[in-house]
């Protein structure tokens, strides 16, 4: 049970905003922004570093959710989801690619653990700075989503179903704020 | 140096929130509501919250800007964010406060760090499910906010004193409606 007063049966995050619209709005832009806004990154890359920081924050709900709705976006290479959960090195990416998973793994860790090199590396493999920028924010951002969802214990679906219809929403409609329901 | 060309002599989040417009008006119209709109936690406790989260995460800029402004709100000097910073148990803080800090410290560390102990506490000493709920926001946004500052290795003033002039301008202005490059 979550540790506030938040519809039942609504899942992680959805729950909170429905509980406080007010800052859920400016939450959910900020995802809209971000992950789906323009960017020299994809659409289906942007939501790879939010599954990777997830898993690293071990937030079930944010990890699932988005792991499923990266998915979608790669379609038939589907499969690099998964990888990347397992072990980025080894993943099936370009060289960018796991720079920034890189440089996302150590925001997740702190600010200042990402280091010149690290910075240098992604600038080798063809980043430029809002490729590095993007995921830094992306990055920090699912810090903070991961904690919400959480430090609240809102409810986290186990049924992996829950999250294929998740991930096709997120894929097709993008972050809309839900509408209250009302009780 | 920045790790990215950020217009120069911008101190902390205003290098990246001058690079990137777009993503920076979202995030100061949620600092806006979460510091500054109408809420039982006075303005003061919350950027107390938002000071203490960025010490535990290291972040210089994050800690005392927010230091800055809690000053300004809660009318104290530098010595007593100090002390809540380092330990805000023997601090005069309400216990109140005291058991949101705890709850911001798990944050920090992680979300499921919260315990269900520290959520009752909080309640048996007056706090509501907005007070609990705004109170982990704060705190994960600030893990999102010093990672954003950090991570991107930001340049920030060293002189604290300059912090608290700020803090007053802040407090004044608020986050949405400023001139980013002054």
């Amino acid at each position: 049970m979550a540790h506030i007063a938040v519809t039942e049966g609504i899942p992680g995050i959805r729950s909170l905003v429905m509980f406080r619209p007010e800052t859920g709005q400016h939450l959910y832009t900020l995802a809209q922004t971000l992950l789906r806004g323009e960017s020299p990154l994809t659409s289906a890359e942007r939501e790879l570093i939010a599954t990777h920081v997830s898993a690293r924050n071990n937030c079930v709900f944010c990890m699932s959710s988005h792991a499923a709705a990266a998915r979608e976006l790669f379609k038939e290479e589907n499969n690099i989801v998964n990888c990347v959960i397992v072990d980025v090195n080894s993943a099936p990416v370009s060289r960018k690619m796991k720079a920034l998973l890189n440089i996302a793994g150590k925001v997740q860790i702190n600010g200042k653990t990402v280091l010149p090199l690290d910075i240098e590396a992604a600038r080798t493999a063809g980043a430029n700075d809002r490729d590095i920028h993007d995921t830094v924010l992306i990055a920090a951002t699912f810090c903070m989503f991961n904690r919400y969802v959480d430090g609240l214990a809102s409810l986290t679906p186990t049924d992996p179903k829950a999250y294929e219809e998740m991930g096709k929403r997120m894929a097709t409609i993008g972050y809309s704020l839900p509408k209250p329901v009302n009780s | 140096m920045a790790h990215i060309n950020l217009p120069e002599g911008l101190p902390g989040i205003r290098g990246p929130m001058a690079f990137r417009p777009e993503t920076a008006k979202h995030l100061n119209e949620l600092a806006e509501v979460l510091l500054r709109s109408e809420n039982s936690l006075s303005r003061g406790e919350r950027e107390l919250i938002a000071t203490y989260v960025s010490y535990l995460n290291d972040c210089f800029f994050c800690q005392n800007a927010h230091g800055g402004i809690a000053q300004h709100y809660l009318q104290c000097d530098m010595s007593f964010i100090d002390q809540v910073k380092e330990d805000f148990q023997s601090s005069s803080i309400s216990d109140k406060l005291k058991a949101l800090l705890r709850i911001a410290g798990s944050v920090q560390k992680g979300g499921k760090q919260v315990t269900l102990d520290q959520i009752e506490k909080a309640r048996s000493l007056g706090a509501t499910d907005r007070e609990i709920h705004d109170t982990v926001l704060i705190a994960a946004s600030f893990c999102m906010f010093n990672r954003y500052v950090d991570g991107l290795a930001t340049w920030a003033p060293l002189d604290r004193s300059i912090y608290v002039e700020r803090g007053k301008r802040r407090a004044e202005e608020g986050y949405i409606d400023f001139d980013v490059y002054k």
